[in-house]
């Protein structure tokens, strides 16, 4: 069936899915197709993965194992500040560990999450070249630097006063 | 083709090029424990259970995904395999539940099947263990993660064999789960409700939704007038469930369990099959007159069904809107059978023994319940389960003597009983449809064409100077394969069967687990099971739908003639159109 209930998909996608279906092994392009809707929404849909299994023609329970098996691809909207923990192993042992609980309880939500009203959300990141400076913390384009977990709540409240 | 030489255990085996270490081993009666492995599904290597030792080579190799090469020398059970062996099922063992003496599987597990072969007599770890919801949104199909092995039959089965792909490995490592798109519901997903992840899974992480509880309540209630009615197919199966060699036909032991179970009246499907061929078969002719909706489709199989209304939409006004045998059957029980035994049709408890979890979710459909919002089928059971009861209530089902059918709606013909196995739909449909428009008596009403297990057959055929071009299949992968050709013009049909289960109903997803020496699916069981419904019809006197004297008095008493408006009202039914997700 080609029939699309949805169409939620931007028309510079749609035809990239519908160039990749001319190639041979078109379903070898879902990764490609998730990466492009990832980088202009920030996450994938449940609507907009039906949408790609359909007009890819790949199960959409493959495309769902394939968005979960990735650490890369998120599956709930980032907030509007997306806080990246640096993991690396110069941050780690410098206790980057407490820095990501610290940034989970103040905000209330786990790795992966989203607050309720949309304004934070957590990641990690492996490494980010800047080791003399660990551990470090990204908030969307800003990088924080040697941080400790009783500095997290006043980073929160700067991001939150930016509005 | 070449063939290749090699060792096994100390003994010379050559076998052809291309063969596995686990079929090589096979020829010599050797059967390397092996879990993931299906021979009628691609290879999967996921559990190592099967590994053998390969001289010269230093780790230990799967024997399901590798090729015999020419001296290979080759060891199954040298005591590093032993215990690597029995290694691996333990460590698969610590993250799976202890709950062997309250599961639906117990003595019926392949997992427990492999740890006593293994040796496993202690539990030395105490592993992780999942915490998934158990899924029970489906009327037909339970998922229970927790007790999920990852070895990905479910997986295999639903895309390779029945083309839905509604499951797929989600997330990774530890929380690596199976599950429909997004993890939602059963209920929810292009599920079509056939089962065959139940039958394929060697733990208990599908299973049917279980209906015994009712059936006991109702059977125990007096106020209740308790009815039964069985598929075809389970006369064919149910002596499995009790160490009768498969292809036992056990008409005449059920008949009797199903009495001494305590239901007031018993019936046979095959009835309601009978009637589905007068239906079908008139429904057709018009067709075939008026030239239009043709292919008609065959409407028995509800996995089928919900396949149509999901891949096929468009294919719904081909379909023919002949209620399923059971489905008939169960209008007829709360009407023309209430009726003359003055009973509120409210007080009638309507069970179908089937051999199929879709039928859990047919009689759940809007169109099957009663003006009053009662459903005319109260329950479905698989044969599974009736095999439960019997054994539960303790009846000795193998030495019990052959009891009959009750009248006017256990009577039937060996049109009938055929409905049970691909191809048997068809060809008690050409037996009336064939003699209804030449008006003369077939000499052969054997129509051997439609006969056997394979996944397609074709045909045409010559009928009062007409070509009749039929097919049938079963199995949904080839159902696409014969609808695509439809729908590109390819292939002009005037008939095609569809059942949803590989082999028809005999092989449907209530049957009972396969007996030891056999596996799931096996085409042996199929075709033995296929050839007790053969022999049941050759015993007939009656092999005709239209003969048998009941129809025919129904018929006359009761619906005026087939395709009447009452036929219409009690007989017929629509389809909808459901949300395709994913693929064809």
């Amino acid at each position: 069936m080609e029939t699309v209930t949805t169409h939620s998909l931007p028309p510079d996608i749609v035809e990239f899915i519908e160039a990749c279906k001319q190639q041979e092994h078109s379903d070898s392009y879902l990764i490609a197709v998730l990466h492009r809707i990832q980088g202009q929404f920030g996450w994938l849909s449940e609507d907009h993965m039906n949408e790609v299994a359909q007009r890819l023609q790949v199960p959409s329970a493959t495309v769902s194992g394939v968005a979960t098996f990735y650490h890369f691809f998120r599956l709930k909207p980032r907030g509007k500040h997306a806080v990246s923990v640096c993991l690396g192993t110069a941050c780690f042992v410098k206790g980057a560990d407490r820095v990501l609980s610290a940034f989970e309880s103040e905000l209330g939500i786990s790795l992966g999450e989203t607050t309720q009203d949309g304004l934070f959300s957590i990641e990690v990141s492996r490494c980010i070249g800047v080791c003399a400076l660990a551990p470090v913390v990204t908030i969307n384009e800003k990088t924080y630097s040697r941080v400790t977990p009783t500095q997290v709540p006043e980073m929160i409240r700067a991001e939150a006063e930016k509005g | 083709m070449k063939s290749v030489e090699l060792i096994i255990d100390n003994t010379t085996v050559s076998v052809p090029e291309g063969t596995t270490i686990m079929q090589a081993a096979e020829t010599l009666g050797v059967k390397i424990p092996r879990l993931c492995y299906h021979p009628d599904l691609s290879l999967e290597g996921a559990c190592r259970v099967c590994i053998v030792e390969v001289e010269g080579v230093e780790n230990f190799l799967p024997s399901c995904a590798t090729a015999v090469r020419d001296g290979m020398k080759i060891k199954t059970n040298s005591p590093q395999i032993r215990e690597a062996r029995r290694d691996l099922v333990e460590l698969i063992l610590d993250n799976h539940p202890k709950e062997c003496q309250t599961c639906e599987r117990d003595a019926n597990c392949e997992l427990q099947d492999l740890a006593y072969a293994m040796g496993v007599r202690e539990r030395l770890f105490e592993g992780k263990r999942k915490d998934h919801p158990k899924e029970s949104s489906s009327t037909s199909v339970i998922r229970d993660a927790n007790k999920c092995i990852l070895c990905r039959r479910c997986v295999r089965v639903c895309s390779e064999v029945q083309g839905i792909h509604n499951l797929s490995q989600l997330h990774r490592g530890f929380d690596t789960v199976v599950a429909p798109a997004h993890e939602g519901a059963m209920a929810d997903s292009v599920c079509i409700a056939c089962g065959q992840c139940i039958n394929v899974c060697p733990v208990a992480a599908f299973m049917e939704k279980n209906s015994t509880e009712d059936v006991w309540a109702a059977l125990a209630d007096p106020k209740k007038h308790v009815v039964v009615q069985i598929a075809p197919s389970i006369r064919a199966a149910i002596g499995e469930g009790f160490g009768l060699p498969v292809g036992t036909p056990a008409t005449g032991q059920t008949v009797t369990a199903l009495r001494r179970l305590g239901f007031d009246q018993i019936f046979d499907t095959n009835f309601g099959a009978d009637l589905t061929i007068l239906e079908e078969a008139n429904e057709f002719l018009m067709r075939v007159e008026k030239g239009e909706k043709l292919p008609m489709l065959t409407s028995c199989s509800p996995g089928w069904i919900k396949f149509m209304e999901h891949f096929y939409p468009e294919m719904i006004p081909h379909a023919s809107s002949c209620k399923s045998p059971m489905s008939m059957l169960s209008a007829l029980i709360k009407t023309y059978y209430a009726e003359k035994q003055a009973m509120d049709p409210d007080d009638i408890y309507v069970v179908a023994v089937m051999p199929c979890v879709a039928k859990k979710f047919e009689i759940q459909r809007p169109e099957h319940m009663m003006d009053n919002g009662m459903p005319y089928t109260d329950a479905v059971l698989t044969t599974r389960e009736l095999i439960w009861m019997v054994k539960a209530y303790g009846i000795d089902f193998a030495n019990l003597p052959e009891g009959d059918f009750d009248t006017p709606l256990g009577f039937s013909s060996g049109a009938a009983d055929i409905f049970g196995t691909t191809g048997g739909v068809m060809e008690a449909a050409l037996r009336t449809a064939v003699e209804t428009l030449t008006g003369e008596t077939l000499e052969k009403i054997d129509f051997e064409v439609v006969r056997g297990v394979t996944g397609i057959k074709e045909a045409s055929l010559e009928v009062d100077g007409k070509t009749i071009n039929i097919a049938v299949s079963n199995g949904l992968n080839n159902a696409k394969i014969l609808l695509d050709k439809v729908k590109s013009g390819e292939k002009q049909y005037h008939l095609i069967e569809l059942m949803a289960c590989p082999g028809g109903c005999i092989g449907g997803g209530g049957q009972p687990y396969p007996p030891q020496d056999y596996h799931v699916l096996d085409p042996e069981v199929l075709k033995m099971r296929a050839r007790a419904l053969y022999d049941i019809d050759k015993a007939k006197t009656v092999r005709r739908s239209h003969q048998n004297p009941y129809i025919q008095r129904l018929y006359k008493e009761y619906l005026g003639r087939a395709g009447s408006e009452k036929a219409h009202e009690l007989l017929h039914t629509t389809y909808e159109a459901r949300e395709p997700r994913g693929i064809k």
